[in-house]
């Protein structure tokens, strides 16, 4: 029955362990050093917890199961040196056992230090409400290029992410990769990130910034070198020019309409510098949309241009009041945008 | 149960700091002296995140502010004095020493009005002018707070009733003075002196 | 000048015929008349504690309402405007409204019996605290429900909630709550320690005051210097949004991370102002039930005082994803886990009493028993984001949920809950129900666990918080779902606790003045204690004056008058009586001054001219309540003049 129990317990912890996104799950050195903390400290709470529980519970059937007369008052109590002693080496063990711990800690946040060297990339994160503007300097101009909501780096190297905020407070965490940054407005704040799995690390604002603070998500893809440069190449290219008819009518329609008023596409009529919102030169690039809110297909992105309001009360973006033609000459524009 | 004390003797008035209302006093000057400290610790924290403090563009004129500190510590000889008439019950210097404490009050808040003006910038200009204004502004509440009530002690010892434990209300009065007059040193520091002498 | 009644002495009369003059003293009026006018510490007691626990409902209704929003993926039970107001509404309720004026409460109630007071200090004060608390609770719950409730969350945090982003009067309304609720509580903090000073019964030395006194004596002095921190920050909120200042303006020179600092300050000591006052509930609890004394009195105090302290070395910790350097962040860390040395130093004392104590085991004992094991988890998890590296992965997540709600369930509420089963008696004369006691604790102990465990593993799965809903595929709707369902086996048990206060309400007064046969002096007084508390203010001849004396009669001091409402007041240190004062008759001032003072508030956050204007009436109120209306004593003769 016990082992039942125990077996259960084993099986939920494992199953709660892994995932992405998942603190206890790491995918770089930054993570791996504190899961590794975090099994210490919580084997040694546990065993703490469980020993002051058992002392507690034994001194409580003691005193409950006492056959002596429950209402006489034991006011003469002898000096109970005993119990003082005890209580003396109780109180320096704890000294000892927190000691223990801080020292962890320390040693721990010096490793997380030591996450350094040159950063092979160094990346400008821009926190809005609520999404996530991407730029990647470089010194060439033409290869330097923004982006929105998703990051790449190249495997196994440090990466230099420094962070601004737009507006409010907000706070760029990727639990399997590293602790969160909060990122205050006024402030740059600077980190630096390595991942030694490959995949599409997901991360969340965690400072609550108002309507949309639940739907501000990124994403953080790490992949071999050669692959990360591809994309970065990939990324500096100006937007493809568009080749049916529909779609050179999708981008005509993205020019006049309202779009290009906070919308850059490099390489098209809408090029130029814009923060208000996302850059869309290489949107369909990009796993979700909406900061993370959905997945980047069609059907989603007819969605939320029709009428994103809905979907995400609060963003700036509005309704979509384009006749029906012009709104799927437009989709349709905006699909090429690899 | 058994009689074993009797209290019937005990007086039911003290000067001497006996009295609850004189520990709630000291306790209230703790709450505002935790206050200003806060300020003050802004004041410093919002230094040290500004490498080109103080803001301008002036900075505030020192003159008045220190003629009302002088002006101020030397009030502190008629409430010292006030004082030892108040523990001698000596109700006729008493009203006379509060009809000069109300003067020396109601000359502090036209001080204090005047000294706005030489403060050279504005709440709404920057950090710099915010924290200023919420010094002198906490310190300005207590002016008044303190002259209000000196003026209503004065007409209560006229007017009356006049007891023993009245005498205990003016002793609280006067160190409350002295809180007023003691709290406006480092305040008057603060404004005037830390932007040129603790800034970059 | 001099009073012209002969004065009445409580020796002039027969022991018999004291109670009835006394009452006529102390308690003049009836129906509402005394009701707005009382300045019984125990009405106004009483009065805080119903009005505590009517917010720590409504603020678990929010809680409820946002499970169900966060039970399944996506749903769509709470907008994302009413969800941030929800939890900003929870949070700002139970810590402002809830968990410190409770506290207060029992102890406005308990501290001038246990040190043999007659009243507390400054009654009148007192009075215009709850008034105040009640009109500020009502302010704010009024806006919530007109659809201006603040939506920053209870820490409020610039610029969301500055002039920029905070749109309307919701964040306005919020800062100027704290207000309400910092005066409300300063002036209670004032009190204690004033009553405890110097109003303690003639020969109760401090190391003779019970352990729940030292208690309430340490949190007051940590309400004087902590809550100047809070209002000078809220203040200067209302003041950027309203005046256009620029103290959190990183534009011209602020900083919004001076705001986190003067909350943090705050807010720090503030948890320890809640924990403290149930950790010296539980003591007394502890000793009782064990009829036998506390192991360790000067151990347990030493550790009250030291939890004090060293509470306002830790504020730093709540900023540590914020970049701050280092070498501060080590300081924070170090100091956050030696909080946990004192704390337990107090868990170890109540070992080594139950060790050789005779345990009869209560609801109340429950409740300890309870606290031992939900607080422990929780100061466990505590101990592991005092870990910075630890605590960048886990702040702003559930983790930080979960941890908060087991030392706040644990250590604070549950204590709590014990203290009202074993107060009530005292309290109303009746006693509550063992049998709906346990069940109250059994549901308490499951919900607890099934709601908040979840959310420890949430947070390091990456649920951020103060998120109004959550994508599906990431592994947490089964574990949020649990938790929703503890939510409600919680909620049964406080609908259970409910349940048994109003069916113990419903029987006769018979209970007897000391039931649990406890040691202390609020137990020598009847059940519920007459409004003058003690006929004779009982001298204090041992720690434990109902056990060294068990001849049924304490020892007394004589000499007060009936025909005013006299007190003894002692010196700080021995409790030599050396004065005597004179307590306050019933007043309707405190009320008025309370309303102006409300006017005063809630203009002020729609226009600044408000706090001109509004001054006069506020001083005018403070003129009658304040100026005397008779002389009472004697101006003092030649002799005593020179003495």
């Amino acid at each position: 029955m016990k082992l039942r129990y125990i077996s259960i317990l084993l099986l939920l912890s494992s199953a709660s362990c892994a995932g992405n996104p998942s603190a206890l799950d790491p995918a770089g050195p930054g993570a791996k050093e504190v899961a590794s903390l975090t099994w210490v400290f919580l084997g040694v709470s546990l065993g703490v917890y469980l020993l002051t529980l058992a002392v507690f519970f034994w001194s409580v059937r003691r005193g409950a199961g006492a056959a002596r007369n429950a209402d006489e008052i034991d006011l003469n109590v002898p000096p109970e040196r005993g119990k003082s002693i005890i209580i003396g080496a109780a109180l320096i063990a704890t000294v000892g056992v927190l000691t223990v711990l801080v020292g962890f800690s320390y040693w721990t946040d010096r490793a997380l230090t030591g996450i350094g060297g040159k950063p092979a990339v160094e990346i400008e994160v821009t926190a809005h409400r609520w999404w996530w503007e991407i730029r990647y300097r470089d010194p060439a101009e033409s290869r330097g290029f923004v982006t929105a909501n998703e990051l790449h780096v190249p495997l196994n190297e440090p990466v230099k992410i420094t962070l601004n905020s737009a507006d409010v407070i907000h706070s760029f965490w990727v639990p399997n990769i590293t602790g969160k940054r909060d990122i205050i407005p006024g402030r740059t704040q600077e980190i630096i990130v390595k991942v030694d799995r490959p995949g599409s690390w997901i991360g969340r604002c965690s400072e609550y910034c108002g309507l949309q603070h639940a739907n501000m998500a990124f994403r953080v893809v790490a992949e071999p070198r050669a692959a990360f440069d591809a994309w970065r190449d990939a990324q500096a290219q100006p937007s493809r020019t568009p080749t049916t008819s529909e779609e050179v009518r999708g981008q005509q329609v993205f020019s006049e309409a309202s779009c290009v008023l906070c919308h850059v596409i490099r390489g098209s009529p809408a090029a130029g510098y814009s923060a208000t919102a996302p850059d869309l030169t290489h949107l369909k690039s990009r796993s979700t949309i909406a900061a993370g809110a959905f997945p980047n297909h069609k059907g989603y992105l007819a969605g939320w241009v029709a009428d994103a309001p809905n979907l995400k009360p609060g963003v700036l973006m509005p309704v979509n009041m384009l006749p029906p033609a012009d709104f799927q000459a437009l989709i349709a524009y905006l699909e090429t945008l690899k | 149960m058994s009689a074993k004390l009797d209290v019937r003797h005990l007086r039911d008035y003290d000067l001497n700091g006996g009295m609850p209302i004189w520990l709630g006093t000291l306790a209230f000057m703790i709450i505002e002296g935790s206050g200003f400290a806060m300020a003050i610790a802004a004041y410093l924290y919002l230094q040290s995140q500004n490498p080109d403090w103080p803001l301008g563009p002036k900075l505030p004129d020192p003159m008045l502010g220190g003629v009302l500190a002088l002006f101020l510590l030397v009030t502190e000889i008629p409430n010292q004095w006030i004082k030892r008439r108040i523990r001698a019950f000596n109700l006729k210097n008493v009203r006379i020493g509060l009809l000069l404490m109300s003067a020396i009050g109601l000359a502090a808040l036209a001080f204090r009005a005047f000294e706005f003006g030489f403060l050279n910038i504005r709440w709404d200009t920057n950090a710099f002018g915010s924290i200023v204004w919420a010094l002198i502004f906490l310190h300005t509440t207590h002016v008044i707070v303190d002259v209000v009530e000196t003026w209503i002690m004065t007409a209560m010892m006229f007017i009356g009733p006049v007891d023993a434990r009245r005498f205990g209300d003016l002793i609280e009065n006067a160190e409350y003075w002295d809180f007023v007059v003691f709290t406006w040193l480092p305040v008057y520091f603060f404004i005037y002196w830390a932007p040129r002498w603790l800034a970059h | 000048m001099s009073a012209a009644q002969q004065p009445v002495y409580d020796t002039d009369m027969p022991a018999s015929a004291l109670p009835e003059a006394l009452c006529r003293t102390w308690n003049p009026h009836t129906g509402l008349w005394n009701w707005l006018t009382s300045v019984d510490h125990k009405s106004i007691a009483l009065r805080y504690m119903v009005t505590a626990f009517a917010f720590l409902i409504l603020g678990g209704i929010l809680a409820l309402a946002m499970r169900l929003q966060l039970a399944q993926p996506e749903l769509r039970l709470l907008s994302p405007d009413i969800y941030n107001q929800f939890f900003t509404m929870h949070g700002t309720t139970m810590m402002f409204l809830f968990a410190v004026p409770v506290m207060e409460a029992v102890a406005i109630y308990l501290v001038p019996l246990m040190v043999g007071a007659r009243i507390i200090a400054f009654p009148r004060l007192n009075a215009f605290s709850y008034w105040v608390y009640l009109f500020g609770g009502c302010m704010i719950w009024v806006a919530f429900f007109v659809n201006a409730g603040p939506d920053a969350g209870w820490f409020s945090y610039v610029p969301l909630a500055g002039p920029e982003y905070g749109a309307g009067k919701r964040s306005d309304l919020w800062a100027q709550l704290i207000t309400f609720t910092e005066i409300s509580a300063l002036a209670v903090a004032v009190e204690i320690v004033v009553t405890v000073f110097r109003m303690r019964a003639p020969g109760m030395g401090l190391n003779r005051i019970p352990v729940f006194v030292w208690a309430m004596l340490v949190t007051s002095f940590s309400i004087i210097f902590a809550m100047p921190s809070v209002v000078v920050g809220s203040s200067m909120l209302i003041s950027d949004r309203l005046l256009a200042t620029h103290f959190f303006n990183p534009a011209e020179g602020g900083d919004a991370l001076l705001w986190q600092h003067l909350f943090w300050f705050f807010g720090h000591p503030e948890v320890y102002i809640i924990f403290i006052p149930a950790v010296g509930m539980a003591s007394m609890i502890v000793e009782t039930a064990a009829r036998r004394p506390l192991f360790g009195y000067p151990l347990v105090v030493l550790s009250l005082i030291s939890i004090g302290f060293l509470s306002f070395g830790l504020w730093v910790h709540h900023m540590f994803a914020a970049g701050l350097p280092r070498m501060g962040n080590s300081f924070f860390s170090a100091s956050s886990m030696a909080i946990a040395i004192p704390t337990g130093a107090q868990i170890f004392c109540w070992i080594a009493t139950w060790w050789d104590g005779r345990l009869r085991i209560t609801t109340s004992v429950l409740f300890v028993i309870g606290f031992m094991i939900l607080f422990v988890l929780g100061g466990l998890s505590g101990i592991m984001i005092a870990s910075v590296p630890f605590d960048l992965q886990a702040t702003d997540t559930y983790f930080i949920v979960g941890h908060i709600h087991y030392v706040l369930l644990g250590g604070a509420v549950a204590p709590l809950l014990g203290a009202v089963y074993h107060w009530f008696p005292k309290f109303t004369g009746r006693t509550l129900s063992e049998r709906l006691g346990a069940w109250n604790y059994w549901l308490y102990l499951l919900g607890a666990n099934l709601t908040f465990a979840p959310m420890l593993i949430l947070g390091l799965r990456g649920m951020t918080r103060r998120i109004f809903t959550y994508p599906p595929g990431f592994g947490w709707a089964d574990l949020n779902l649990i938790a929703t369902i503890g939510s409600f086996v919680l909620g049964l048990s406080f609908l259970i606790f409910l349940i048994n206060v109003a069916r113990a309400l419903t029987l006769p007064r018979v209970c007897a003045a000391n039931p649990w046969d406890a040691p202390t002096l609020e137990w020598a007084t009847a059940s519920p204690p007459p409004p003058y508390n003690f006929a004779f203010t009982p001298l204090a001849e041992s720690r434990w004056p109902l056990w060294s004396n068990r001849s049924g009669a304490l020892p007394y001091a004589t000499g007060l008058r009936t025909d005013r409402k006299e007190i003894i007041i002692t010196t700080a240190v021995e409790a030599q009586a050396v004065l005597r004062d004179i307590a306050p008759a019933p007043t309707i001032w405190p009320l008025l001054a309370a309303i102006v003072t409300t006017g005063m508030l809630v203009g002020s956050i729609y226009t600044p001219s408000a706090l001109v204007y509004g001054a006069i009436p506020v001083g005018l109120a403070l003129v009658g309540w304040l100026y005397p209306r008779k002389a009472e004593a004697e101006l003092p003769s030649q002799e005593e003049k020179s003495a």
